[in-house]
């Protein structure tokens, strides 16, 4: 069964990872190059990046499924490799595409992790903690994408973990889907369990996470809080005015501010300080030329993360690298 | 240390997914079943055991009292229920009817037969024949057998040896006898063999390995539950299989607890030697050819179908270091020949091999990835 909200302070102080210039090369691939970061009580940790950036063979360095090639690596102050299998008594983990025996329903899974974890289990109160009741007696074999991953995290559940690692929860899955699992993911954050999210997706890095770490070539680009990101790897705030180049030249030359014009009617300001939009408006207002619609805007998580992993963003909020950034050779 | 509880659990999963597979059912209980119905009717069904030949008598001879000696030497050939004999008509060119009706065996009777016969002329019958059939030995033997009787009337003479059948204690083993213990090898070899070659595999593939490495539950109790459920499924087999035999064949075995080691260390054997292959290709669909390689000449040659002594002494050798010869000859050693000293040979023989490719399977095998 699962355990209702256990205080932060059940870490006694300490952090549920910590992660210090950890490495893991395939041959010659870096796929991790000397990360560090720490994950604190309660926080929904998240991984971001573009596929093959390193997110999953480092939360499975973390998980103690994988052997690390150097660092050092505390999860719930265990070594994951040398101590695996205490480890794993006190994680939850659902793998990327989760999987299953196929002849199996949920119910009779949950029982069967119980088992295994030696402790008493409520299918029932987990399924309902999952949103998976009405598919309790289904095959697996027989769900669908998102009910399948939705078993996976009732799994990862069973042992009542504080420390949670979620790998790539909800990729391939519908939009409605994928909004399910967010709902649980919160119901878990709201309970006060600490977990680690990897994802490509950067709406649900912004969703879920407290903070993010950017991984990009096996390393991490930028690490914090998505405003701390933004604030510090984006440009600063600018003032947007809709006007002509003219305008745009007659800002430039009667002031000192930085004055950009897109080619498309869109004149963008510089606002080092708040006051240079008065500055900037003044000027304008003296031109006596057309103007329209102005508005101040500062650069989005999105914006930072195509700047850092020079990648793009496509339709369905999927980071795609650039062809030569999936992985990077070592020297 | 290993947990029962953990091991039970997983045995229950497994078993309950595995009655849930039809295919997996069909091939674990049924089909054997089918093979012992397929194989007993071809080889103890209404077989009137006769061998069929083609019989030309070309005697004209007229010379009373002996007129009709050709006519009698036929009878007697055809009166041991043994030969089947078939008259063709003296007109007949005897070659071309023999190939016309696909047949290698036939005898004629030369002219003058039965006025040779009364004037104590020698006389040779034709036979034909091709010597690698087993028909030809039997028609010459039954042949020979009238022959002397009546060369012994002619000369008035009369049988001083006969012959009394008898039995040792047991009845001559049938086929039936002989493929029971066989097919029951067969079904503890193919289930947990091919089951296990493709469920290493295809966990691997799907990192479901992977996925119970991040559980308590170790790798001896993973493997052990899979042999508990096939030692389960071997015994169901083995009683179905027993039932059919004894009631649709007439089938003599015995049932003894000297049973027992096999049904625990066969499975033991080929579920761990089904995981090594599993997890030593490098794909599902290699592993499977893998196990079809090791499986079938292993399935033909440990007198599985046939027993090995009609094999030449090249694969006689061969079948000595199958580990399933050990369970068959085993098996027919108990059930068959009450022979307990030579089956405790075949147990620890099996024992030792399925102690070390359990090891072997259990060591090897990696949960998790470096």
């Amino acid at each position: 069964m699962c355990k209702l909200h256990k205080p932060k302070g059940a870490w006694n102080g300490m952090n549920p990872i910590e992660v210090s210039s950890l490495k893991k090369r395939y041959g010659e691939i870096k796929a991790v190059d000397g990360i560090s970061f720490t994950v604190k009580p309660g926080e929904v940790f998240g991984l971001l990046g573009p596929n093959g950036a390193g997110k999953t063979t480092a939360i499975e360095i973390l998980e103690g499924v994988r052997k690390r090639d150097g660092g050092d690596v505390k999860v719930v102050g265990l070594d994951p490799w040398g101590n695996g299998y205490e480890l794993h008594k006190k994680i939850g983990v659902m793998a990327q595409d989760f999987t299953f025996f196929e002849n199996a329903n949920p119910r009779e899974a949950i029982k069967y992790y119980g088992d295994l974890f030696d402790v008493k289990v409520d299918p029932d109160e987990i399924l309902k903690e999952v949103i998976l009741e009405d598919s309790a007696k289904n095959l697996f074999k027989n769900l669908s994408g998102g009910q399948k991953q939705k078993m996976g995290l009732a799994l990862s559940l069973v042992n009542s973990p504080e420390l949670l690692f979620l790998d790539e929860p909800t990729t391939g899955l519908d939009p409605s889907a994928r909004r399910a699992i967010w709902d649980v993911i919160r119901g878990l954050k709201a309970k006060g369990k600490t977990i680690v999210l990897t994802t490509h997706y950067l709406e649900e890095a912004e969703q879920l996470s407290d903070r993010v770490a950017i991984m990009n070539y096996g390393q991490i680009v930028a690490i914090g809080s998505a405003d701390e990101i933004i604030q510090k790897h984006g440009s600063a705030e600018r003032l947007e005015i809709h006007g002509t180049e003219e305008l745009a030249n007659y800002i430039k030359k009667n002031t000192e501010l930085k004055v950009d014009y897109d080619g498309k009617g869109l004149i963008s300001v510089s606002l080092d300080r708040k006051t240079d939009a008065l500055t900037a408006l003044v000027a304008a207002e003296q031109s006596r030329l057309e103007w329209g619609e102005i508005h101040t805007r500062r650069d989005s998580l999105e914006d930072v993360f195509v700047h850092l992993v020079s990648g793009t963003i496509d339709e369905h909020g999927e980071i795609k690298a650039k062809e030569n950034t999936s992985y990077h050779r070592g020297r | 240390m290993a947990s029962v509880k953990r091991t039970f659990s997983d045995l229950r999963l497994f078993g309950r997914g595995y009655l849930r597979n039809v295919a997996g059912l069909f091939f674990g209980l049924i089909f054997p079943v089918i093979l012992i119905l397929i194989f007993g009717a071809i080889f103890s069904g209404n077989n009137t055991g006769e061998v069929t030949v083609y019989l030309q008598n070309q005697d004209r001879s007229v010379s009373p009292p002996f007129a009709d000696i050709s006519w009698n030497f036929t009878e007697a050939l055809n009166s041991t229920a043994i030969l089947n004999v078939q008259s063709v008509d003296a007109s007949e060119n005897f070659t071309k009817y023999l190939s016309d009706h696909s047949s290698s065996d036939g005898i004629i009777i030369p002219a003058n037969f039965s006025l040779n016969y009364a004037l104590q002329q020698p006389i040779n019958l034709t036979v034909y024949g091709n010597p690698t059939q087993s028909t030809n030995g039997i028609i010459l033997g039954v042949l020979n057998g009238v022959i002397d009787f009546f060369n012994l009337q002619r000369y008035g003479g009369a049988h001083i040896i006969g012959i009394d059948t008898a039995t040792i204690g047991y009845e001559s083993p049938k086929y039936v006898d002989f493929l029971i213990p066989g097919l029951i090898g067969f079904s503890i070899l193919v289930s947990p063999m091919f089951s296990m070659v493709n469920i290493s595999a295809e966990y691997k593939k799907n990192k479901l390995f992977k996925q119970l490495s991040l559980t308590p539950i170790t790798k001896f109790e993973w493997l052990a539950s899979k042999i508990l459920f096939y030692v389960v499924l071997a015994v169901f087999s083995f009683f179905l299989m027993a039932a059919v035999g004894i009631f649709a064949f007439d089938a003599h075995i015995t049932l003894t607890v000297w049973l027992i080691p096999f049904f625990i260390l066969g499975p033991m054997l080929f579920c761990s030697l089904g995981m090594l292959v599993g997890i030593a290709a490098k794909s599902v669909e290699s592993a499977s050819v893998l196990g079809n390689i090791i499986t079938f000449p292993m399935m033909f040659l440990s007198g599985t179908f046939f027993p090995i002594s009609i094999m030449p002494d090249y694969l006689r050798s061969v079948a000595h270091v199958l580990p399933l010869f050990y369970i068959v000859d085993g098996l027919n050693n108990v059930m068959v020949y009450a022979n307990y000293s030579a089956a405790l040979i075949d147990i620890t023989v099996i024992a030792v091999v399925a102690i070390v490719i359990f090891v072997a399977a259990a060591k090897l095998f990696k949960w998790r990835e470096d």
